[in-house]
Parts: C-alpha cells; sequence; structure tokens
C-alpha cells in the first residue's frame, strides 16, 4: 500500500495525471478509483501526490509550471467536494503574505497545498513590513507564512520577525521563495521558525505544529 | 603566454580553447550607483551615470565585460509597465501591464518610443566609444518564451500556456518580433553579444514538451535574426536536460546553475557551447574570505580545462548586500588560480 492507505500505483497513476495536466482523465480517475471524493481522498490522495511533486520539484524532476497546475486542479476538485476548511486546524489562524513583491505565484502555490490538505488560509498578498506587523498582530495570527522572491525582500523579513516577537510572540513565522532555496542557513539568519523549499511543504510545517500544539 | 585583452580572452574561451586566464565576469549591475554616491533609482536616471558606473566597477574589479542593462523591467516599460525601485537591491518589474483579452490586438512595441531603452542604448555608445573594442559590452534581452512572466505575471502566464495555448503562440510572436528588434538595437549601439535572458525555458520552470512547443521554436527564429553573437542565460534554472536543443537555437554559451554540478554541465557542452556560471551569488553575501577562495577555485577547476567557460555567477546579478571584500577576493583569485594551464589542488 502507498503512503495514504491506498495502493502505490493508484497514486503513481494520479501523479502522472496530475503532471500531463489532463483534467478529462483526472475526473475519470477520481470517479472510477475512490467514488465520491470526500475528506479521505484528500488525506489519502492530494496530499501525498502534492507532497511528492513538490519533492520532485526540489530534485529536479518535475517543472514549476507542473507544480502550479497540480496544485490548481486539486484546488478544483476539493472546491467540487463541499468540505469545510480547517477541520484539524481550528484555533490556529494562518495568513501567507509576499513580501514586497506584486508577484504572487509563491503565494499562489502555497495557498493551493494548503486548500487541499483541509486548511484555510487568508491570503494578504504583497505587503511592506508596517501593514504586515500591523495585520497579523489585528488578526491574531498564529502561523505567518512570508514568501520572498528577491533577497533584499528576503531580509527584510528579519525586521519582521524582530519585531513580531515583540508584537506578537506567539506567532510562528515560516519562510519561502527564490533567496531560501539558494541559501540554506538564510531562514536562520533572518530569524524565521521554519523554512519550505517546495509549496508542499507547508503541509508538513503546519501539521507538525498543530500537532504539537495538541500533544 | 602575452596578456590578452579582455576581448581576445572571451573570444578564445567562447572558441573552446585556453585563453592566457579563465575569463571572468561580475554581473555587477547595481554597484555603480554606490561607487558615484546615488541611490539606486538616481543612477539609472542617467545613461551618463551607468556608463562611468561600469567603467569604475571594471577598474576596481578588472573583470572581462562591462554591462549595458538596467534593471529587468526595462523591457516591460515599453509595454506599458512599470518599475519599483528600492534603496538595497535591483528594481522590481510593477502589475503586470497586459491581460489576455489584450493578446490578439498587441502589437510589438518600438524601441524609440520607450525612455527606458533609450537609455540603454545610451549607455551602449558611451561605453562603446570609451572602450574602443578591448572590453566587451554585453547587452540583455528577454526572451519571448519568458517576457511574459512580466506581461501577464507568472500565475497567469502558466495558465495561459496551458488554456489557451492559441494566444500563447500569439504572444510568442509579439515578443520574437520586439526581442528582434531590441536585441539589434544593442547590437548596433555597441553591445559586443546578447545575454538572452530565457529562465522559462529551465526544466526547472516549464517542462520540456512545453520548452520545445513554445519556447525552442521562438528562441530558433529570434536567434537566426540577430546581428551578433547570443548566450543564454536561465538565471539560476537547470539547464543539462536541454542542453542538445538548447545548442540548436544557435545560442553560443549557457548559464550554470548551482544546483547542477559543473563538470558534469561542462561535459555535457564541451566543444558545443560555452558554460557561464557558477558562484552562488546568494550566499556569497555571507561568504568568508576562505570560503570564497575555496568556491572560486572549484568552479576553476571543474570548468576551465579546455576553454569554453567563463567564471561568473549563476544569475546574472551580483547582489546589493554582497560585500566588496569578498568580491574583490573573487578577483584575485581569478588572477592567482585562474592562469592556464590550471594548478589543481591536492586531494
Amino acid at each position: 500500500m502507498g503512503e495514504g492507505g491506498l495502493a502505490a500505483s493508484r497514486l503513481d497513476e494520479f501523479e502522472e495525471t496530475l503532471l500531463a495536466v489532463d483534467r478529462v482523465a483526472l475526473r475519470k480517475l477520481i470517479g472510477s478509483e475512490v467514488g465520491v471524493p470526500s475528506l479521505q481522498t484528500m488525506e489519502d490522495l492530494f496530499v501525498p501526490v502534492l507532497e511528492r511533486i513538490g519533492r520532485g520539484w526540489e530534485e529536479g524532476r518535475v517543472s514549476l509550471a507542473q507544480v502550479y497546475m497540480s496544485g490548481r486542479l486539486c484546488e478544483e476538485l476539493v472546491d467540487g467536494m463541499d468540505i469545510p476548511a480547517a477541520p484539524v486546524a481550528e484555533g490556529l489562524r494562518i495568513a501567507i503574505a509576499v513580501m514586497e513583491d506584486s508577484h504572487l505565484l509563491g503565494q499562489r502555490l502555497v495557498y493551493s497545498a494548503l486548500r487541499v490538505a483541509g486548511y484555510s488560509v487568508r491570503r494578504y498578498g504583497s505587503m511592506t513590513l508596517e501593514p504586515l506587523i500591523k495585520r497579523v498582530c489585528d488578526e491574531g495570527i498564529g502561523m505567518l507564512l512570508v514568501s520572498a522572491l528577491m533577497l533584499p525582500s528576503a531580509l527584510r523579513i528579519g525586521q519582521l520577525t524582530e519585531r513580531l516577537r515583540r508584537a506578537s510572540p506567539d506567532t510562528r513565522v515560516v519562510v519561502g521563495g527564490a533567496p531560501f532555496r539558494f541559501d540554506d542557513r538564510l531562514w536562520l539568519q533572518v530569524g524565521a521558525h521554519d523554512r519550505g523549499v517546495a509549496a508542499g511543504d507547508a503541509i508538513g510545517i503546519v501539521r507538525g505544529y498543530v500537532a504539537g500544539r495538541s500533544a | 603566454m602575452t596578456t590578452m585583452t579582455s576581448a581576445e580572452r572571451l573570444g578564445t574561451a567562447m572558441s573552446h580553447k585556453e585563453a592566457d586566464r579563465v575569463p571572468f565576469l561580475l554581473p555587477t549591475i547595481m554597484q555603480g550607483a554606490r561607487e558615484l554616491g546615488l541611490t539606486i533609482e538616481e543612477y539609472f536616471a542617467k545613461a551618463e551615470n551607468v556608463a562611468e558606473g561600469q567603467m569604475r566597477l571594471l577598474a576596481r574589479y578588472r573583470h572581462d565585460g562591462v554591462f549595458g542593462f538596467m534593471y529587468a523591467a526595462q523591457e516591460i516599460e515599453a509595454f506599458g509597465g512599470t518599475t519599483v525601485f528600492r534603496d538595497d537591491g535591483p528594481a522590481n518589474a510593477g502589475e503586470p501591464p497586459v491581460d489576455w483579452e489584450d493578446i490578439p490586438t498587441l502589437e510589438p512595441p518600438r524601441v524609440d518610443d520607450c525612455p527606458a531603452l533609450v537609455r540603454v542604448l545610451k549607455i551602449i555608445e558611451l561605453l562603446a566609444s570609451r572602450l574602443g573594442g578591448t572590453v566587451p559590452i554585453l547587452g540583455v534581452a528577454l526572451s519571448p518564451y519568458s517576457l511574459p512572466t512580466l506581461q501577464l505575471g507568472m500565475e497567469s502566464y502558466l495558465a495561459l500556456l496551458y488554456e489557451r495555448p492559441d494566444l500563447a503562440e500569439r504572444l510568442m510572436r509579439v515578443n520574437e518580433e520586439f526581442c528582434v528588434a531590441w536585441s539589434n538595437a544593442q547590437l548596433a549601439a555597441g553591445a559586443g553579444a546578447i545575454a538572452y535572458t530565457d529562465p522559462m525555458a529551465s526544466p526547472s520552470i516549464t517542462p520540456l514538451a512545453m520548452y520545445r512547443r513554445f519556447g525552442h521554436p521562438a528562441a530558433c527564429r529570434t536567434l537566426e535574426r540577430l546581428k551578433g553573437a547570443a548566450a543564454t542565460g536561465l538565471a539560476s534554472g537547470r539547464a543539462i536536460p536541454i542542453i542538445d536543443d538548447l545548442v540548436r537555437t544557435g545560442t553560443v554559451g549557457v548559464s550554470a546553475s548551482v544546483h547542477e554540478d559543473l563538470a558534469e554541465m561542462k561535459a555535457a557542452c564541451r566543444g558545443r557551447l560555452t558554460v557561464m556560471g557558477n558562484l552562488n551569488a546568494i550566499e556569497m553575501r555571507s561568504w568568508t574570505l576562505e570560503q570564497t577562495v575555496s568556491k572560486v577555485r572549484e568552479a576553476i577547476e571543474k570548468g576551465a580545462p579546455g576553454g569554453g567557460f567563463v567564471l561568473t555567477d549563476n544569475h546574472g546579478e551580483i547582489p546589493w548586500q554582497v560585500p566588496e571584500d569578498v568580491l574583490q577576493a573573487v578577483c584575485e583569485t581569478v588572477f592567482q588560480f585562474g592562469r592556464y594551464p590550471i594548478r589543481f589542488r591536492e586531494e
């Protein structure tokens, strides 16, 4: 059996269909193999496959375009399932922002992954330092995911974490984006609590934190 | 061997022969502002500033080229886009100026109608008049396949490629006309070669089949019409799976990612494409001097033997935050250990 209770071959087939961006085959596959999509489908199929695709990107086997489209296709399926978001993260408010950049693909990738995993995430879009701090404090955000595309924006997160330590000490800051992929120590230097290399990493990071809180 | 000029050195290396030493380029695009005591926005406001800045950086680092380039968004200004300046890094493109519904009637803008591009041409002309052909001037053009990341925004563009290939094809054709005109204008102004910037071509960004459907034909058609040489930059993306495809575009070189082994990259390109790379410019910000020497020597040992190699960073821009002493250490290491024949470190 595979990662979530389904046969490994079924996970492979689902992954291949997602990477081929074949909507027709995808709906057929979901309908015939797992019946009516459900919360269990998300858990057993969508989440492990999206995580595998994320690892594939890290290892150079999968392109960013395929990561993006896979997340979107899964999101479309989830949206059609009428499942309430955030069934497992009650009480944890999660937000995602892009630091000082109007190019928002990173936010979209992470949002899709978390949405498919059942989490509700507030999308802040492009933010500068002061408005972001205020919004995190005002809204009681417990986990802030911050994406940066360029090095100066990534370094600005150092000021963000320092200020949040005083203003909102319980907020965990998780970073991602190109500068953090090219420098393995940068996330530590900016004082983040964690780093995601691929969008799918966000699922494990949120799950780990939720599990730790309830332990 | 007698000392070569930078033009001779780069020419020899790109002919896949060993020059007097390894040619190297530090893409210090913004750092001229520091030389002149200006903000980055003030620096790029006048061609004279940038030309003077590039000349001072050439004197400081003694590398093998200067850059007729300001920022990636310079081309998007021609399509009605905006540029967002900051004091501590490269100018960024603002909101994407093109929507899907604009594409059927979109026309390539004229280079002469865009003040930012006219300024770049003046930078190149000023540098050419001061350098007299001894040091190559490098122009830059975003590929037809990669320009839409700024025209539409990345998310919208990826969706377009999958969902409206007809519009993607039309956009590619518009961008080809613009890219050819823009590249040839830079070559006419005095650029020695064009950095054909095509990050979307990397299998890190789009799958091979998609590149072969859109990006590769566009590159073949575009480079064929250029009145000078072009080398392909993938902006840190992986290249090895598409080396054969790149060779067929007519490009003369390709950037190397830090995520690929430089020796493997060199083997894949040997005798066909010059490899350019692959110092990690993001990490460089916090390198010690010892690390700097080690990283530069490693790159030289893997890339330099036999020629066909230019030492540079893996992205095409040295960040503002990289310390001066690190850049100086890069230069000194090249001068000390980059002379041919290459001396290898003992295991």
